[in-house]
């Protein structure tokens, strides 16, 4: 029987270490290891991209990644974007451009929008629509999806602090 | 759903990855996008990860008469790879970007994707249209195959046990020109048909096809693409029927073909 063993994690910004065993998914890590509960678990088969997280800045579905691949890697929760209580500028977007109904996906849907963009500061709406593909909403209808996210590049260029 | 039990290895070298794997039961783990969700099933049920994620087999280095691409080299970094803007190659970086969502292809690996084999992954008709080799290691040696006699089945290949794919090696043509198209399935974003082409200002071309058959496969080159797929054995299912998925690939086909001239044109 593999035993368990303890692992680095660099989350949001802090060290944690974690005793889990090599098959622990990061998910499962986050959010009964570390209580960080806003990587949420929709369907569990690398599809709906309700637990995306950041993985040294890139988004990553954290149900389809080992908590021991994480060792030692920056990754980076919805509760790392508003450490103090601040809404992040992606956040704020979300909630002006009504981007979420039951919120479930949203996590997900912020940090895959950080990924895109941190490499596309004006992305048009096809480019928005093909980077969402891995997320699935089930409330909205993902048009108010794509308006926040418009939204958040044009605050992000404007230099809105993140 | 959480997988078996496993115990995992992250070697520091090739060498030490590749002694780790002389355990019958050991399985390489590099982006894990097919092997975890498969693992998560327990179709899969390694005794021992050896976790080769950091190794450090993800370049791509264009020479002067082929272009190696590292196991370990992710969709994300085929997608934006200033070496396949080359039209030789241009097919490579259109495939990687049809792949899966950003999250699968920030993981993801071509080394990875070409030893699970699934029949309707997209990069393997890709490297047979291109006439690439498969770069394998053991322990003790290291050997060359042609993709065309790596895929042999569904998740079935050439990898002996013990073995680690290293790298992709294609051959550059010069003038060459290349492209891939897909129809997917709107859910899963498996090809339904996809299709690979190169061809060459000598007038030589290379097609291969995916998602319709056991595994990914070359048609004859010394007949029409489309006739031959008239011959050839199509797998159907309740999503595309075989006459169906036929018709799909000629227009994969097509496709394929058609923007694999016009980026031939671009580079002439």
């Amino acid at each position: 029987m593999p035993s368990s063993r303890t692992v680095g994690l660099v989350v949001n910004g802090e060290s944690r270490s974690l005793d889990v065993e090599p098959r622990t998914l990061l998910v499962h890590a986050l959010r009964d290891g570390l209580g960080l509960t806003g990587a949420h678990i929709g369907c569990d088969t690398s599809q709906c991209g309700a637990c995306t997280v950041l993985v040294d800045g890139r988004a990553v579905k954290s149900c389809t990644m080992l908590a021991v691949q994480a060792e030692d890697v920056e990754v980076t929760t919805i509760e790392g974007f508003a450490p103090d209580g601040v809404q992040h500028p992606i956040q704020r977007a979300f909630v002006e451009q009504h981007g979420l109904q039951c919120g479930f996906c949203t996590p997900g849907m912020i940090l895959t929008a950080s990924d895109l963009l941190s490499r596309e500061p004006d992305p048009d709406d096809a480019t928005i629509r093909r980077a969402l593909k891995g997320n699935f909403c089930r409330c909205t209808g993902y048009q108010s999806i794509v308006d926040s996210v418009r939204t958040a590049a044009a605050a992000l260029r404007e230099g809105d602090a993140a | 759903m959480i997988p078996a039990a496993v115990e995992h290895v992250r070697p520091e070298t090739l060498d030490e990855a590749l002694d780790a794997l002389t355990d019958p039961e050991a399985k390489a783990l590099a982006g894990g996008q097919s092997l975890l969700p498969v693992m998560k099933l327990r179709i899969v049920r390694p005794s021992v990860l050896v976790d080769i994620g950091r190794l450090g087999l993800g370049g791509v280095q264009l020479g002067d008469n082929e272009l190696r691409v590292g196991a370990l080299a992710t969709w994300d970094t085929l997608e934006s790879a200033p070496e396949l803007k080359r039209p030789s190659f241009a097919a490579i970086a259109e495939c990687a970007a049809e792949i899966g969502d950003v999250q699968v292809r920030n993981r993801g690996t071509l080394g990875g994707s070409v030893a699970h084999a699934d029949p309707a992954s997209d990069m393997p008709a890709v490297v047979l249209a291109l006439g690439a080799e498969v770069v394998l290691r053991d322990a003790r040696a290291e050997r060359k195959l042609s993709a065309e006699k790596f895929f042999l089945g569904p998740f079935t290949t050439a990898l002996a046990p013990g073995e680690l794919i290293t790298e992709v090696v294609f051959p550059l043509v010069e003038g060459s020109g290349s492209a891939y198209a897909k129809v997917e399935h709107p859910a899963s974003g498996f090809a339904l048909a996809g299709a690979a082409a190169h061809v060459t200002p000598d007038g030589k071309r290379s097609v291969a096809v995916t998602g319709v058959g056991a595994h990914p496969f070359l048609l004859p080159a010394d007949a029409d693409p489309l006739d031959a797929l008239t011959e050839a054995e199509i797998y159907g299912d309740r999503f595309a029927p075989t006459e169906y998925r036929r018709h799909l690939a000629g227009v994969v086909v097509r496709r394929a073909l058609d923007r694999a001239r016009e980026n031939m044109e671009k580079a002439a």
